[in-house]
């Protein structure tokens, strides 16, 4: 009744009028829209599955720390291109002596710190400092711990002095935990950031969102950041990341969670979707002191009941490449050792009588809550069942309890989780780690290859290493997460792998 | 006649209807542990995502596991658990609202007091209380939602016993010099048995929907045992590719909720002299 009441008195207008009010209306909608669609030009939101517990990502490990900050707010001497390589950054040169322990920097001049601080060589040398001193919690204090003394001779010169050769110093010293921090703004960077690069920080709304502004004083005339405002959006659920993306209340998903939902943005021409690399390594770390995973066939034997190929295809639908050690294809000098043991379940099962259990066992699997792990802790479950292995999945709540009872405590049978640190292969190197695992060849190998300064010497060292672990499975090494990237299709720059975990916005922009 | 005999039918329907779909659900349970069309654990990567009738009669789940069978040993699981805790709650309630009734006075007030305090803590929260203790699983589950029901038992108990203990016969009974166990047992259980009968009924419709919710927020059965709950929250990032992952399960819980209740009622309208004097 009303409606047709309506329509009949607007008919009764000239049509003239009707028109004009057409025009007017059209006009009134679209120009709140066109002002956003301006804005939106320097504007970009990142979304994230995962909010940073702080924002200093050289005092704790969560990648999501250096996904927000690093390159964005900090720098550090070196960096790792989106390619996976060493390229100069605060540090515009450097030599090394021919005996591999004294590393000269340069430093590049008139950087500033975005509080006006200068960044100088007696800045550097406090951060190297910061990071290896008694208190540090710096996520790489193992890989800092092999500087002996740190120099600064001139405001632009470094000098790091080494108690051991490290092949590899160059690259971690581009990682986000070997950033660039100053004496005044260091410890209040975990929730007030300061650094050189690109992006200021401006505001944290904790649960929410991290915005950042561009830096107009930035150092690196060259490459300026391309946009004024940039926001990270927190969003766990994939759901709710689907709709904001659909909604455009978020522009990219550089890491979309759910490959079920992702496969639809693939044939959306609204988005682009690039399937890129990672260096999410998923394995079940086993109790290595704990019967049985104490003999190696029974732990050869679980592995070889594994189908990588089939894990991937049922838990990840498909994204995901196999691997056989803790070692990913983005790592340099990486050797393909998933045939070492191959899926095999009539071989496992002959294994495992060998070693004494022809009816096979049980055991507890404390797996995270989240659903990549869950559903691989699933599937694995119904793999090793058919060897006559009967696995418990014991819901295990990430990151307190997970930390508390598998990490620290040690107090568990076989767990899994996802290894985000690029190049940790040393972690099987490690005392006290949590896998248990002591084999005195690996830790010689896996040093030889850090001390070696020829590159194919550890390129040869860093292969028998992982053809170590593929054979010794400490672990059941299962496969390379892909990085689901989603993201309007005008954003140009994003990076489509992630050689180190990140988000550098520098270069990101909306095309014309 | 046939009018007053079809209004008496209309007066029975909720009765009906609600022990049809109980049975229905009973016996899927029962028939799910001697058969099912597929090993409901069975995962067949190849035949994952399938819709209803494509691969067996409701589809196929993520990991290609036949979808009817995981409804049938579903059934099972989330009738068992919600029985065992009613059960559990149904007697622990019970014996605190008689010993209420027939202790008036400072036990009584103690007793209810309790029970208001275990009132204020939802099933889920205890559940995860529990799970942090003894670790999730079909027994914290059980032990979690059997402990949410104990107020509701004690509490109508306590005012059907209360009732009795008015009544001229047992003011008999106590002049005959009978103690309160014995005229619990001998005249206060039996009078009020039909109301807790009917309140077993209505609980275990609650029962099921709560052992859902732990179950979807992984403090249910472990996995790989099929539960309702789990399906429900392992559909959740289908729901636009696959929605029959999310409605079977859905479907199963709410007909089973709404079929103890319908039968609860119909149970209460049947017992309650009350409410048949009234028709």
């Amino acid at each position: 009744m009303t409606i047709s009441a309506v329509w009949k008195s607007g008919s009764r207008l000239r049509s003239g009028t009707r028109l004009m009010a057409c025009v007017a209306l059209a006009a009134l909608l679209a120009a709140p829209l066109g002002a956003t669609a301006q804005a939106a030009k320097d504007a970009l939101v990142v979304g994230m599955p995962v909010e940073p517990t702080g924002l200093d990502p050289t005092i704790a490990a969560p990648v999501s720390i250096g996904q927000v900050t690093w390159q964005n707010i900090y720098q550090g001497l070196t960096r790792i291109s989106r390619a996976g390589k060493v390229e100069p950054q605060l540090a515009r040169s450097w030599t090394i002596s021919p005996d591999g322990l004294t590393y000269t920097f340069a430093l590049q001049p008139g950087v500033t710190f975005h509080d006006g601080v200068p960044f100088d060589a007696a800045v550097a040398k406090f951060a190297l400092d910061r990071a290896r001193g008694a208190t540090s919690s710096n996520p790489q204090k193992q890989f800092v711990e092999a500087i002996d003394s740190t120099e600064a001779p001139d405001a632009a010169t470094l000098v790091v002095k080494l108690k051991r050769p490290v092949s590899d110093l160059l690259y971690r010293l581009g990682m986000p935990a070997a950033v660039m921090v100053a004496p005044a703004s260091a410890e209040a960077n975990r929730t007030s950031p300061v650094g050189t690069g690109p992006f200021r920080f401006k505001a944290w709304a904790k649960g929410d969102r991290v915005e950042l502004e561009r830096f107009d004083a930035y150092w690196d005339k060259a490459h300026p950041a391309r946009l004024a405002h940039a926001t990270f959006r927190f969003l766990p659920d994939a759901q709710a990341q689907a709709a904001a993306l659909r909604a455009g209340d978020v522009d990219a998903f550089p890491e979309f969670s759910a490959p079920e939902i992702y496969t639809a943005f693939q044939a959306d021409k609204a988005f682009r979707t690039v399937v890129g690399n990672t260096e999410l390594k998923m394995i079940a770390g086993m109790n290595n002191a704990r019967k049985p995973f104490d003999d190696v066939r029974v732990r050869r034997a679980l592995m070889m009941a594994v189908d990588r190929k089939a894990l991937v295809e049922g838990a990840w639908s498909g994204f995901g490449t196999p691997i056989g050690s803790q070692y990913t294809p983005n790592d340099p000098g990486f050797v393909d050792t998933t045939a070492v043991l191959p899926y095999d379940p009539a071989k496992a099962k002959a294994l495992l009588a060998e070693a004494g259990y022809p009816k096979g066992f049980a055991f507890t699997l404390k797996t995270p809550q989240m659903a990549y792990l869950s559903r691989s802790a699933e599937v694995l479950q119904a793999m090793l069942a058919d060897v006559g292995v009967t696995v418990k999945i014991e819901p295990t709540e990430f990151p307190a309890k997970w930390v508390q009872e598998v990490f620290k405590d040690k107090a568990y049978d076989m767990t899994i989780m996802t290894h985000a640190e690029p190049l940790d292969i040393d972690i099987f190197a490690r005392e006290n780690y949590y896998f248990n695992y002591a084999n005195p060849k690996f830790v010689e190998t896996y040093k030889a290859a850090a001390a070696a300064t020829d590159l194919a010497e550890r390129t040869k060292l860093i292969g028998a290493a992982q053809r170590l672990l593929a054979e010794d499975v400490p672990a059941l090494f299962l496969f390379v997460m892909p990085k689901l990237g989603v993201w309007n299709a005008k954003v140009e720059g994003l990076w489509e792998s992630e050689p180190v975990p990140s988000n550098d916005l520098t270069g990101v922009r909306w095309a014309e | 006649m046939s009018g007053a005999l079809l209004s008496r039918l209309a007066g029975r329907l909720p009765l009906i209807l609600g022990g049809a779909i109980t049975a229905c659900i009973i016996g899927t349970a029962l028939v799910s542990q001697v058969w099912t069309p597929e090993a409901p654990t069975r995962m067949r990567f190849a035949l994952k995502l399938k819709g209803p009738l494509a691969q067996g009669l409701l589809g196929t789940d993520h990991f290609g596991r036949d979808l009817t069978s995981m409804l049938m040993v579903g059934a099972w699981n989330s009738l068992s658990i919600a029985v065992l805790a009613v059960l559990l709650g149904a007697m622990a309630g019970t014996l605190l609202g008689v010993t209420a009734a027939a202790r008036a006075g400072i036990i009584d007030g103690a007793i209810m007091r309790l029970c208001d305090i275990l009132f204020a803590f939802p099933a889920v929260l205890s559940a995860i209380m529990l799970g942090a203790l003894m670790g999730p699983g079909a027994l914290t589950a059980v032990v979690a939602i059997g402990v949410f029901m104990i107020p509701v038992f004690a509490r109508v108990t306590r005012s059907a016993a209360a009732q009795v203990w008015a009544r001229d016969y047992v003011l008999a009974a106590r002049a005959a010099g009978k103690g309160a166990a014995r005229i619990t047992l001998e005249h206060v259980l039996p009078n009020i048995a039909g109301q807790i009968i009917v309140q077993v009924t209505i609980q275990l419709g609650l029962a099921i929907l709560t052992e859902a919710g732990l179950s979807f927020l992984g403090l249910g059965i472990a996995p790989p045992a099929p539960s309702w709950g789990r399906m429900l929250a392992d559909a959740q990032t289908y729901l636009t590719a696959a929605p029959h992952l999310a409605l079977v399960p859905g479907i199963a819980i709410a007909l089973s909720v709404l079929g103890f209740n319908l039968l609860g009622d119909g149970l209460r309208d049947l017992i309650d002299p009350r409410r048949r004097l009234a028709a």
